[in-house]
């Protein structure tokens, strides 16, 4: 991939975010910022890329990557899991005589 | 698995990001939209597992188990008034990953071209500088860092300085390959990270918080660049886009810029309100007072602030008006933008509480209401429902969007003590004939008020 078409993927990607983005309304601002912040964790792939390479300083910094954007994925999709669980029903009544 | 199919797996992952980011537009779609997200992650996992290059399993299977373990565990305990502080510390960990991936692609291939320097620079500076930025906004949300603004003398200038070094060491890396050039990088850019978010005050952090995301976000499709991802620059973009569209959105209901958020060191925390603030006479509210007023109401809107939040009252305020519903008062909620610590924030307490999505109405949805509303109950509000933003050129919030409430038929105010807000300004609000001020804790106040509705 030449720094070009990286470029001008970023930028498409971009406009793509901004474009969903301005959809999502305030009242699921929190969960949209744990749900993106989980997505970010696709650092992951570099950091499984650079654990798997076999050399011992690769070996410290790629487990130490898994370690921290595992944490950043799994994490940051279940909270948001959990934040939206609590939205999306409609629940009163029911769910409250069952707690 | 070859180049080409990896390729559009990739591109599946990152789709399935989209879709999922696409579905949050809406509470009902928002659950299964976070599951296509998760979905997609696990392709991109996959296909990257399957890729030939790895040599050695055992350090991912290990990385895995420690994350995984960790990241499930602190999901699940975190209360929700914690989600802020925990969605920080998330943050912080993806950027040092970033950084930490683009820092080892660096020891191992050095920086054969100007663009691989550059991008890992920029992937090492972002990432580890989101990485302490994020802990330190954790610390603070935490309780454990004081929430105001800390600052010595000349720090603007140290800052300046230091961001030029981090510049410098990236151009020092890139001419001459230098592996200790790497290292002061990183140790350069994790101090500024620390530098520039302690003088950031308590009241600011939603958007810091916010920032902070959009930077994991960028440092993320940086290290795309270094090794040549698309799958990472794209989910990179999407996560900056997304955090500097809330960025945006939090310094607006501020009436702020960004800069001067980043930059003024505005406000203190609750503990420390300036002093020497108030005047006038406030009409004093007891319990049954308010309770009265409450209860004979054709319609009530309950203004929900930081105070709330912070005495963790979302279930007392549910108990009230759960009460006041079934006497057939008409009880709705207005979130203003920055009324939690973190976007959106209040909204996830009161649907912790189980407070019906229909009654929480934002800002632009519920303004026009408030003169046809018998009262407005603010619980722990000051700033987002001073009127001098509105009405009183010369006050230093002027401009910024508010809740209207004084033009409700009346107002019940729940708050602590006089003492200013954030912002250290005083609120007319307080001192007018239709207002009923209750000083106590917002829990306790919501708590008395329900026991005293169900009596009247």
């Amino acid at each position: 991939m030449t720094l070009a078409v990286g470029i001008t993927v970023f930028v498409l990607a971009a406009f793509v975010g901004f474009e969903v983005i301005t959809k999502v309304p305030p009242q699921l601002h929190t969960p949209l910022m744990s749900g993106s912040n989980a997505i970010s964790g696709i650092t992951l792939v570099g950091a499984l890329l650079v654990a798997g390479r076999g050399d011992v300083l690769s070996a410290i910094l790629g487990f130490l990557a898994v370690t921290f954007a595992t944490i950043n994925v799994v994490g940051g999709f279940l909270v948001t899991d959990r934040m939206l669980e609590m939205f999306g029903t409609r629940r009163r009544v029911s769910r409250r005589r069952g707690s | 698995m070859s180049d080409a199919a990896s390729t559009l797996l990739y591109l599946a992952a990152a789709t399935l990001f989209i879709l999922g980011l696409k579905r949050l537009s809406s509470p009902l779609t928002a659950r299964s939209g976070n599951l296509m997200g998760a979905v997609g992650m696990l392709i991109a996992i996959v296909v990257t597992l399957l890729r030939s290059g790895i040599v050695d399993y055992t350090l991912i299977v290990a990385g895995f188990l420690v994350g995984g373990t960790a990241g499930t565990i602190l999901a699940r305990r975190v209360a929700m008034t914690g989600i802020p502080q925990l969605v920080a510390a998330f943050n912080g960990f993806g950027g040092a990953a970033s950084g930490m991936v683009a820092a080892a692609e660096f020891l191992a291939n050095g920086s054969s071209t100007a663009e691989t320097a550059v991008t890992v620079t920029l992937s090492c500076a972002l990432g580890i500088a989101t990485f302490t930025g994020s802990f330190v906004a954790f610390g603070k949300l935490q309780g454990l860092i004081p929430g105001r603004p800390l600052l010595f003398r000349g720090q603007m200038v140290f800052d300046s300085a230091l961001a030029v070094s981090v510049v410098g060491s990236g151009v020092w890396m890139a001419a001459s390959g230098n592996r200790g050039a790497l290292w002061l990088l990183i140790a350069l850019a994790a101090l500024l990270g620390v530098t520039r978010t302690l003088p950031i005050g308590g009241a600011d952090m939603p958007v810091i918080v916010a920032f902070l995301n959009s930077m994991s976000g960028l440092a993320a499709a940086s290290t795309g660049f270094v090794i040549g991802s698309e799958a990472l620059i794209i989910s990179g973009a999407l996560v900056g886009a997304s955090g500097l569209v809330l960025t945006a959105i939090m310094s607006r209901a501020m009436n702020r810029s960004l800069a001067n958020v980043l930059f003024a060191a505005f406000g203190g925390d609750e503990e420390a309100p300036p002093e020497g603030i108030g005047g006038g006479p406030v009409r004093r509210a007891t319990v049954d007072d308010a309770a009265v007023t409450l209860a004979y109401a054709r319609s009530v809107i309950v203004v929900p602030g930081y105070g709330l939040a912070v005495s963790q009252a979302q279930y007392s305020a549910r108990d009230l008006t759960d009460r006041l519903a079934a006497r057939g008062v008409e009880v709705r909620y207005a979130i203003h933008p920055v009324a939690g610590r973190m976007p959106g924030h209040m909204n996830v307490l009161l649907a912790e509480a189980d407070v019906a999505y229909e009654q929480l109405l934002d800002l632009d949805e519920i303004n026009d209401d408030f003169p046809r509303t018998d009262v407005a109950l603010v619980v722990g509000a000051n700033d987002v429902v001073n009127p001098s933003a509105r009405d009183d050129p010369a006050s230093p919030i002027y401009g910024m969007p508010i809740l209207d409430v004084d033009r409700a038929g009346a107002v019940i105010v729940v708050k602590r003590s006089l003492s200013p807000g954030f912002a250290g300004i005083d609120n007319p609000l307080f001192y007018r004939d239709t207002t009923l001020m209750m000083f106590s804790d917002a829990k306790a106040a919501l708590e008395d008020l329900a026991g005293a509705v169900q009596t009247v």
